[in-house]
């Protein structure tokens, strides 16, 4: 494999190099570019805040239920 | 009995036990099954379906048809995670039958590059970071609204994998799909989401 990425290598694959499931060569090669590209020190950060960015607008949490829904529940099978 | 579990909160004999005692309408274990999986049926209802009489009708038809179909339940997930797809499911078809929305095209939403693998249209760095907190309101509903900018099938998968955090063979399993089709479809889901919040000034502002 090339130690010079390209970009769009960079991206193509960055979800690996996020869940940290690269050969430690491939990790080389990714960090090589990074070391050298601040687009994609961007690009890096914008692809892990999105998700998180999600995570923080939906998160609703678990609340308990509604009692009358529960009890709308239980009734279909009394 | 034999089975297989993905992601089974109990160990199978009790899942057995469980099971057993719902297809007999065993009034304590109903109500105790229903009082414990409830809250997050809602919750995750609520992540697709944005009217909350909805989402609780969605909930109901899912526990109905739940228990209808217990008989032909083999074991071949946890109880739970079968009844979260059945969730999902009945949310997404009540979606459909409501859908007006201004979804956008993935090929759209993904990054171009020129022919030396260099990325165009370059913007600049973001105003927010990734663990700054939604302080607003105002731009949690921006969130929100672009979040459900993304084509279905991705934001499917980023609400699944990325906000409810499921496993992904559980994930795959819900939706039908292969590990492998799932982790790409993940991953475009969050370049388009990148994309989308990229659009917006008060988080990436532009010249």
């Amino acid at each position: 494999m090339s130690s010079e990425l390209t970009c769009k290598e960079l991206i193509d694959f960055l979800d690996d190099y996020v869940a940290g499931a690269q050969t430690a060569q491939a990790r080389a090669a990714f960090e090589a570019h990074l070391s050298i590209c601040p687009e994609c020190v961007d690009y890096l950060a914008q692809y892990r805040a999105a998700p998180r960015l999600a995570r923080a607008a939906l998160d609703g949490g678990a609340h308990a239920a509604p009692e009358d829904l529960i009890q709308a529940i239980l009734k279909t099978r009394r | 009995m034999s089975g297989v579990q993905d992601s089974a909160p109990t160990p199978m004999s009790d899942e057995s036990n469980l099971v057993r005692a719902l297809r007999a309408r065993d009034p304590a274990e109903t109500e105790r099954f229903v009082r414990s999986q409830s809250p997050r049926a809602l919750s995750l209802a609520r992540r697709f379906l944005r009217n909350e009489e909805d989402a609780r009708e969605v909930v109901q038809e899912a526990f109905l048809s739940f228990f209808r179909s217990l008989d032909e339940f083999r074991g071949q997930a946890a109880l739970s995670t079968w009844l979260h797809r059945i969730v999902v499911n009945s949310a997404l078809m009540r979606r459909r039958r409501a859908s007006n929305r201004l979804e956008r095209q993935i090929d759209d939403l993904l990054p171009k590059f020129d022919e030396t693998g260099h990325r165009l249209s370059v913007g600049p760095a973001w105003a927010i970071s990734a663990d700054e907190q939604l302080a607003t309101q105002e731009l949690r509903d921006i969130v929100r609204r672009r979040i459900e900018e993304l084509p279905e099938s991705y934001r499917i998968v980023l609400i699944l994998r990325d906000i409810e955090q499921l496993d992904s063979e559980v994930v795959a399993e819900m939706l039908e799909t292969t590990p492998n089709a799932l982790k790409t479809r993940l991953h475009r889901a969050r370049q388009a989401l990148r994309t989308l919040l990229e659009e917006e000034p008060s988080i990436c502002p532009r010249n």
